[in-house]
């Protein structure tokens, strides 16, 4: 046998150490993303949930206009955080609705009542059905739709101040 | 006295870092199936399921409100007639490969199942030779 074989166990050791040093120093990601970004949005329908707000359909998102779709809930404490944020959208024009996930009417009106309320409409969806549908794995997450109902974009987790400009620029690309 | 009092209140009082909603579990979320046929597939099924909130758990070890909920798909979709290939196809399509314990074959995961065999044709090529060899010599 030729000598220099016998350093190829050694060679692939020290490989796969040093891939297995890398990869373990790589930040991890634990996000999981939507794969239903591209994707028209999945049809359904919700109702209200506080009085004096609609409640929410996939209709609502072929008026030829983007919106944002918050996944939300008065249970969740990223969601007072984000809050704030969701208002300055509001004032700067664009349309939210919201998608409230295993909530009572109660809860729901006193978190718009503490925090402010940019929503237009509101579903109620006590079974996660349309959180599952959508891919999506917790709350808050927000959903960029552009007029003619396909899901353009996801930020998972509450926003950020400074997540609001690319927010607003993801919704212009949409137009 | 009163001071002890307070700090004796507020370790009785309920945790609230774990946020969690006030409605009750989905209704197929902790009761089976009455066909005990479909619970098995649905069980099956439950177990190569990710939760999506706890990450390293199987929804059907997961007490996550998301989990129980995600039971109550796979129950409701079992006993409308679906199968377990097309809930899991459903979820993969949503969520990705991630959702499922039991990633289906292709380019990523082909080394996986692939060098074993490499592994053991090459240890089996190896014995081969020595074994000749030492024949040989003797």
């Amino acid at each position: 046998m030729k000598r220099w074989l016998l350093w190829v166990p050694l060679v692939l050791f020290v490989a796969a150490t040093a891939v297995a040093i890398y990869a373990l120093r790589q930040p991890q990601d634990r996000l999981i993303r939507s794969r239903m970004v591209g994707q028209p949005l999945p049809a359904f329908d919700l109702p209200a949930l506080v009085p004096g707000k609609p409640g929410l359909s996939s209709r609502d998102f072929t008026t030829g206009k983007p919106k944002l779709l918050n996944v939300m809930a008065s249970w969740c404490v990223p969601c007072i955080a984000e809050a704030p944020q969701l208002m300055r959208l509001r004032q700067a024009g664009v349309e939210v609705d919201a998608i409230a996930i295993r909530d009572t009417p109660e809860d729901a009106q006193t978190f718009l009542t503490r925090n402010g309320d940019p929503y237009l409409r509101m579903g109620s969806d006590t079974k996660s059905a349309v959180q599952l549908a959508l891919g999506s794995s917790g709350v808050p997450e927000t959903f960029v739709v552009d007029g003619h109902g396909k899901i353009v974009g996801q930020h998972i987790g509450d926003i950020h101040d400074d997540d609001v400009e690319a927010l607003l620029a993801a919704l212009a690309r949409a137009r | 006295m009163k001071g002890m009092l307070l700090i004796t209140a507020l370790l009785l009082a309920p945790v609230a870092a774990l946020a969690d909603s006030n409605l009750p579990p989905a209704h197929y979320a902790y009761v089976q199936l009455p066909d005990p046929k479909q619970e098995a597939a649905a069980k099956a099924l439950m177990a190569e399921l990710r939760c999506l909130v706890c990450q390293g758990q199987s929804i059907a070890d997961s007490d996550a409100e998301l989990a129980g909920d995600m039971r109550a798909l796979v129950r409701e979709r079992i006993a409308r007639g679906e199968t377990p290939k097309q809930i899991r196809a459903w979820l993969i399509q949503r969520y990705g490969d991630y959702v499922t314990y039991d990633p289906p074959f292709d380019a990523a995961t082909a080394p996986l199942w692939i060098a074993p065999l490499v592994l053991l044709g090459a240890g089996i090529w190896l014995a081969r030779r020595s074994f000749k060899r030492r024949r040989k010599a003797a």
